[in-house]
């Protein structure tokens, strides 16, 4: 790999028809108009960064918003100026999934759909407001394989409010039955202060403790049905001719550069990391002027490097080579995780493994591993 | 001065009866300080004071009047410093008794008014506020004369807001109060009835001299405690140090000494000089004892060694203030305090909070238990539960008598109250018509944690409360230990009556299952007397623990929720391998939320 270029691009589309009330992501509604000069601005973003990415790109990834929301002209112009990857994923909303979408991302290249399916239930579905029906839901999945597609990847949100351990399990049996590549499952966050919060906090608050159990449903089920629960929050087919995990986000879980264009999109390229402004107003603005957008620069000293390789890196299922780690790890809590049985160092503390147990409480679990940090 | 231009007197009141504003006044009447340095209550010297309405360290300073030099010694107006109080009167031959004259009297007044009595005093009772549109000087009048076996036409009426009748007090300190009779060519003896601690000038000894004379540079000796220093400097207050050659008979003053440790020089001890020293000292000298104890422990435990300057010096200046290095499994490294009660408890920490910007987590309260371990062998003091043994022989624990004044519809709350908590009926006695002083005896243990905002809420804040120590007497007491993960917190053992241990254990024990937040295993929670469990929670291990999301490269925030994780365990503290948090440790202080 050359040094100081990353081979994993990351596009924000941030356009949307409706803003669901629980999402926290960089989005702006509508703006149709807008579609066509965003794009440019994408283009010469990309222009001025080019010599960050590296001349063989691995993976590309198109994430919102809702990428196949942007106008299809300025859709197809953007992916036909993008560079080739192996691997080029675009996420998609079951209700904007049309044959000729299809045909226009297998065309450009495209060779793996992430589709925000969320619930199969109208009631559900109408919690989060989405737009999609469960029909919508159904009928992406052979669209797309129709169109050629043979690498999908299904996203679920579990802990809805008002959905019973039944509705879970009906949601996952109709995800299974799609015979995804790929399953993302993330429990609902009902972030404090939020729209979604407001309305929906104390039915939440009363069923917390029905949903505790949510997570190993998922796991449970997922696992039983073949998938293997290689990341937290992200299930794949085993295949012994391809490596079905999500090779984009992978890249992020093992601590990989990777350059983002776009408004909010993040890099991280050689210890620094830069945020995009948030506006679209200014990141076109800046583009068209032929200067960078606005960004938020912090550039990242060893430690925490170490720190993000460990938080990242336990979040899968195979171990975490420790080398290069000593000083981020607290021995103590390893020695303690371990007698707990949530955690276990291998190969003479070469590399360091969570439980199944553990991995259910990863977050406190690295929260603990983690040493003593001046960051 | 010859004695007999020369009048010392204290000003008696409850809190915001307006003692203070009556001081005030004082001194403006008689040019002491000019109206343009007025500060709002000038007695008040720290924030602290000012800020609660109280004086805490008493002062002294001197006017002039008519030809006659006034001291006022300034007391403290708290409960807890009853013996600062009786010494501070010792040094005077009279006292302003002020009432509020829309309140009446209260039962620190009541406690107040008793130690001047005892002590000889000539008492000037006064009604102040009779400004106010709800005044009753008649009403209240009455029950002063009453109270001190007066005529109520004697009782002056003023207010010390408007400046109304102050005058009349003046001249009738003159007038009523005697001059001092001190023998002025005896062996010099000053009785000490406060000190403070001045950093460049060290412990500052405020005196009243009874007999013979004090010159600067005199060797000085404090008789009861064997201390020794030279008069660096003498004077009186006005209120700022004014140095004078030599304090004499019937005199008010103060002394610098030049020693470092404010506590080797109690309040109550003779001062005499070297040269000619007393045969006996002047009486009623008595070492404070601490009665009310608790454990103090820097929150992060890096500012242990903040913690032990600060209370050095807070010692400087209060050597009623008691402490010694204490290690809990629980809590780490602190300091068990001793303190005279409750107030004098809630002012020390908040002086090493905001003085010396420490964060504190400060145990329950308990009081000092006296324990026979077996027969015959030694009685010991405990200062910390933890300490109790299981096996004794007997223990012991401190009563008090609590002075109690209400309306009388409250008669019956009051009573309840007091019963509950251990209380046994003195007698009582109509103030008034509608006003009623209740006397109880009372294990001090029982009032330490909440009593007197029990008896505020039950008597909807009508009452008055004050008590006097009344020894030790046995009690049938057990320690209960909290168990966490099997594993004792000596932070969190109490001893109780018997009788309430299983109730307060179940409490305690379900007051901690909401405050101990959920772990990676399933946590029990148990109070037991010796081995012995009575009673028994659970805290159900978490069953998930993750951050969802974590792509679209914003890796970034997730960093930062976990590190924000990690710094709320690092204010936790481990017991047992169980992350308990510093509030739970708080939790035995609202048991009675419920009783």
């Amino acid at each position: 790999m050359e040094q100081g270029r990353a081979r994993h691009l990351y596009v924000h589309l941030p356009f949307c028809a409706h803003r669901c009330g629980y999402c926290d992501f960089v989005t702006a509604v509508g703006r149709e108009d807008e579609h066509d000069r965003y794009v440019d601005a994408l283009l010469a973003e990309l222009a001025l960064e080019r010599r960050l990415l590296a001349d063989d790109v691995g993976t590309i990834f198109l994430g919102g918003g809702t990428p196949t929301f942007t106008e299809p002209a300025a859709l197809a112009r953007l992916l036909a100026a993008l560079p080739s990857a192996d691997e080029v994923t675009v996420e998609a909303n079951p209700e904007t999934v049309s044959p000729k979408l299809a045909a226009l991302l297998r065309e450009h290249g495209v060779n793996r759909v992430s589709l925000g399916a969320q619930s199969f239930q109208p009631r559900l579905l109408q919690v989060l407001e989405r737009r999609a029906t469960p029909a919508d839901v159904r009928a992406a999945v052979p669209t797309l394989r129709a169109a050629g597609f043979d690498n999908l990847s299904l996203d679920l949100i579990y802990g809805i409010p008002g959905q019973s351990a039944g509705d879970l399990a009906r949601d996952l049996d109709a995800a299974i039955a799609r015979e995804p590549e790929h399953l993302s499952c993330y429990e609902l966050e009902a972030k404090p202060g939020t729209r979604f919060t407001h309305a929906h906090g104390d039915e939440l608050a009363r069923q917390a403790e029905a949903m505790e159990g949510y997570f190993e449903i998922v796991v449970e089920t997922l696992t039983a049905a073949g998938y293997r629960w290689y990341e937290t929050a992200s299930f794949c087919r085993p295949d012994s001719s391809r490596d079905l995990r999500a090779q984009h986000n992978l890249g992020y879980w093992l601590g990989r550069d990777y350059l983002g264009i776009g408004v909010g999109a993040v890099s991280t390229v050689a210890g620094l990391r830069w945020r995009n402004a948030p506006s679209v107003g200014r990141y076109v603005a800046a583009l068209g002027g032929g200067e960078r957008p606005p960004r938020e620069l912090e550039p990242l000293g060893a430690d925490v490097q170490a720190r993000e390789r460990i938080l990242l890196g336990l979040r899968l299922d195979e171990p975490l080579a420790t080398a290069g780690l000593g000083d981020a790890l607290d021995a103590d809590a390893i020695e303690r995780l371990e007698r707990r049985g949530l955690a276990r160092l291998r190969d003479d503390g070469a590399a360091l493994e969570l439980t199944p147990r553990g991995r259910f409480l990863g977050g406190g679990v690295t929260a603990e591993l983690l040493a003593e940090g001046s960051s | 001065m010859d004695q007999a231009h020369i009048r010392n007197f204290s000003i008696i009141a409850h809190i915001d009866h307006g003692k203070s504003t009556l001081a005030d006044r004082i001194l403006q009447l008689t040019d002491t300080v000019a109206d343009r340095d007025m500060k709002e209550q000038l007695l008040d010297s720290m924030e602290l004071e000012r800020e609660r309405g109280i004086t805490i360290k008493a002062q002294a300073v001197r006017v002039l009047w008519k030809g006659h030099q006034l001291n006022l010694i300034d007391t403290p107006g708290h409960v807890d410093f009853t013996y600062e109080v009786s010494r501070s009167l010792q040094a005077c031959e009279g006292a302003l008794l002020v009432v509020d004259a829309a309140q009446g009297i209260e039962a620190q007044t009541l406690a107040n008014a008793y130690l001047a009595i005892e002590n000889n005093l000539e008492i000037v009772p006064l009604v102040n506020k009779i400004d106010l549109p709800q005044a009753d000087p008649d009403g209240a009048a009455a029950e002063v004369a009453d109270l001190i076996g007066d005529d109520a036409d004697n009782v002056l009426r003023i207010s010390a807001k408007t400046g109304q009748g102050v005058e009349g007090v003046l001249d009738a300190i003159v007038e009523r109060i005697p001059a001092p009779v001190g023998d002025s060519r005896a062996p010099a003896r000053a009785l000490i009835f406060d000190s403070s601690y001045d950093q460049y000038r060290g412990v500052i000894a405020f005196v009243r001299v009874v007999d013979g004379r004090f010159e600067t540079r005199d060797n000085v000796r404090a008789m009861a405690q064997g201390t020794r220093f030279e008069a660096e400097e003498l004077g009186f207050l006005s209120p700022q140090r004014s140095p004078v050659k030599a304090l004499e008979a019937g005199e008010v003053g103060y002394v610098v000494t030049g020693l470092k440790d404010v506590s080797k020089l109690g309040v109550g001890d003779t001062l005499t000089v070297e040269k000619r020293p007393a045969d006996e000292p002047l009486p009623g000298y008595k070492e404070v004892k601490p009665m009310v104890f608790a454990g103090l422990f820097p929150t992060d435990s890096d500012e242990y060694p903040e913690l032990r300057d600060a209370l050095e010096r807070l010692k400087l200046n209060d050597g009623a203030l008691f402490y010694e290095p204490e290690t809990s499994q629980a809590l780490g490294f602190g300091f068990r305090c001793g303190f005279l009660g409750l107030l004098h408890m809630e002012i020390v920490r908040e002086r090493l909070e905001r003085e010396f910007d420490l964060d504190l987590l400060v145990t329950a309260p308990n009081v000092a238990y006296r324990v026979q371990p077996r027969p015959d062998a030694e009685w010991l003091e405990v200062h910390n539960p933890a300490e109790l043994p299981n096996e004794l022989e007997a223990v012991e624990e401190p009563y008090i008598r609590a002075s109690v004044i209400v309306p009388k519809e409250y008669v019956g709350a009051v009573m309840e109250l007091c019963n509950e908590r251990r209380g046994s009926f003195d007698h009582m006695e109509y103030l008034s018509e509608e006003r009623v002083h209740l006397v109880y005896q009372l294990p001090l243990g029982e009032i330490v944690l909440d009593f007197y905002d029990a008896l505020k809420s039950r008597t909807r804040g009508y009452a008055s409360f004050d008590y006097d120590m009344a020894g030790f007497q046995p009690g049938t007491l057990v320690r209960v230990d909290v168990l966490v993960a099997g594993e004792p917190v000596d932070a969190l053992s109490l001893i109780i009556h018997r009788e309430f241990a299983y109730d307060r254990g179940k409490l305690l024990v379900e007051r901690l299952r909401k405050e101990i937040p959920r772990q990676f295993f399933d946590v029990a929670i148990q109070a037991a007397i010796g081995s012995r469990v009575i009673a028994r929670e659970t805290v159900k291990a978490k069953r998930k623990d993750v951050l969802a999301k974590c792509y679209g490269g914003d890796i970034s925030r997730k960093r930062k929720l976990l590190e924000k994780q990690k710094k709320g365990k690092k204010r936790m503290k481990q017991v047992g391998g169980v992350e308990v948090p510093q509030e739970a440790f708080l939790a035995v202080l609202n048991l009675d939320d419920k009783r």
